[in-house]
C-alpha cells in the first residue's frame, strides 16, 4: 500500500495547465479483477492528456489483457498475489513493464510465428476465449519477457504520436 | 450488473447500462443475460451504446450469450462505441454478428415489418 500511495498524483488544487505532463507511473496492487480496473483507471488518468482517445483505448485494452491474464492464469487458483505496473513516457510513446510472482508464462504466448498465427481464434467457430495474447501481440511493440527468481517481468512499448 | 430489457414489436432490446464489459463483470453479464433472454422473442438485440470499454473476457461473454440463444435465435448488436468496435474488428468477431449502428435502426425496422 505504500507504493500505492506514493504513486498517486498530488492533490489537484493547481490548474491543469500548471502541471508538467506526467512522465512516470508506478503502481502495485492486488491481483484481482476489481483492483485491475482501478489500476487501469489510474494509469489512463496519468497519461490521458498526452494521448488521443484511440491511443488511450488501445493502451487500456493491452494493459487489461496483460493484467487479467496474470490474475486468471499467473496466480489462478491461488487467489491472491501482487502485480506491479510501471510506465514511462518518452518521446515516441509509452514503455510499460509488468511484474508478478505467479507461474511462468507459457512460451507460446510470445511467439509471432506462422504456426501461432494459425492458432488465432476463428470467428466462425464462435470462440469464447483465446483472444487476449493475439490482441496484445497485435497492438504492442517490442514485447519481451524475462523470468528470474520466481518473478515474471513482461515489457512492451506502445507507440504514441510524438510529443 | 445493470441490464434493462424491453420488448418492442417482437424484438427484445437489452441495454447494457455499464461503462465496462470486462473480466470483472463477464460472468455476471452472462448470468443476467440468461435470465433476461428467458422470455420469448424472435430477435434479441444488445444495445452497447453505453459501454466504453470491452476486453477479451467481455467479448467472450457476448459470444457465449449468442451461443446460448442458438439455434432458435440470434444475438444482434447495436451502438458499438469506437473502442468496443475496435475489439470486434481486431478479433474479426464483427463478421459473426449483425451489427446495427444505432438501436433506433432496429426499432424503425421492427415497426416497418409490423407494417
Amino acid at each position: 500500500m505504500l507504493a500505492d500511495r506514493a504513486a498517486r498524483p498530488p492533490a489537484r488544487k493547481d490548474a491543469a495547465s500548471d502541471r508538467p505532463d506526467a512522465k512516470i507511473f508506478h503502481h502495485s496492487f492486488a491481483a484481482d479483477a476489481l483492483s485491475v480496473r482501478s489500476a487501469l483507471r489510474s494509469a489512463l488518468a496519468r497519461f490521458m492528456r498526452q494521448m488521443t482517445r484511440d491511443e488511450a483505448g488501445t493502451l487500456e485494452l493491452v494493459l487489461a489483457e496483460v493484467l487479467n491474464n496474470i490474475v486468471e492464469h499467473g496466480y489462478g487458483d491461488s487467489g491472491h498475489g501482487t502485480i506491479t505496473l510501471s510506465m514511462v513516457r518518452d518521446r515516441r510513446g509509452l514503455s510499460c513493464s509488468i511484474s508478478d510472482d505467479g507461474i511462468e508464462l507459457p512460451t507460446e504466448c510470445l511467439l509471432q510465428s506462422d504456426t501461432v498465427q494459425e492458432m488465432r481464434p476463428q470467428p466462425d467457430h464462435l470462440p469464447e476465449g483465446g483472444f487476449g495474447w493475439f490482441l496484445i501481440r497485435d497492438l504492442a511493440e517490442d514485447l519481451g519477457y524475462h523470468r528470474g527468481n520466481g518473478r515474471n517481468l513482461l515489457a512492451f512499448r506502445l507507440p504514441l504520436k510524438p510529443l | 450488473m445493470n441490464l434493462y430489457a424491453e420488448s418492442v414489436e417482437g424484438v427484445l432490446l437489452v441495454r447494457v447500462s455499464e461503462e465496462r464489459l470486462d473480466a470483472a463483470i463477464a460472468i455476471r453479464f452472462k448470468d443476467r443475460m440468461r435470465e433476461v433472454t428467458a422470455q420469448p422473442a424472435a430477435r434479441v438485440v444488445l444495445d452497447m451504446s453505453q459501454v466504453d470499454f470491452l476486453d477479451s473476457s467481455g467479448l467472450g461473454a457476448v459470444v457465449a450469450v449468442m451461443k446460448s440463444l442458438a439455434p432458435g435465435r440470434k444475438l444482434e448488436l447495436a451502438g458499438l462505441t469506437p473502442n468496443v468496435e475496435k475489439v470486434f474488428r481486431l478479433t474479426r468477431m464483427d463478421s459473426v454478428f449483425r451489427i446495427h449502428a444505432d438501436i433506433s435502426d432496429v426499432t424503425r425496422e421492427g415497426i416497418r415489418n409490423a407494417g
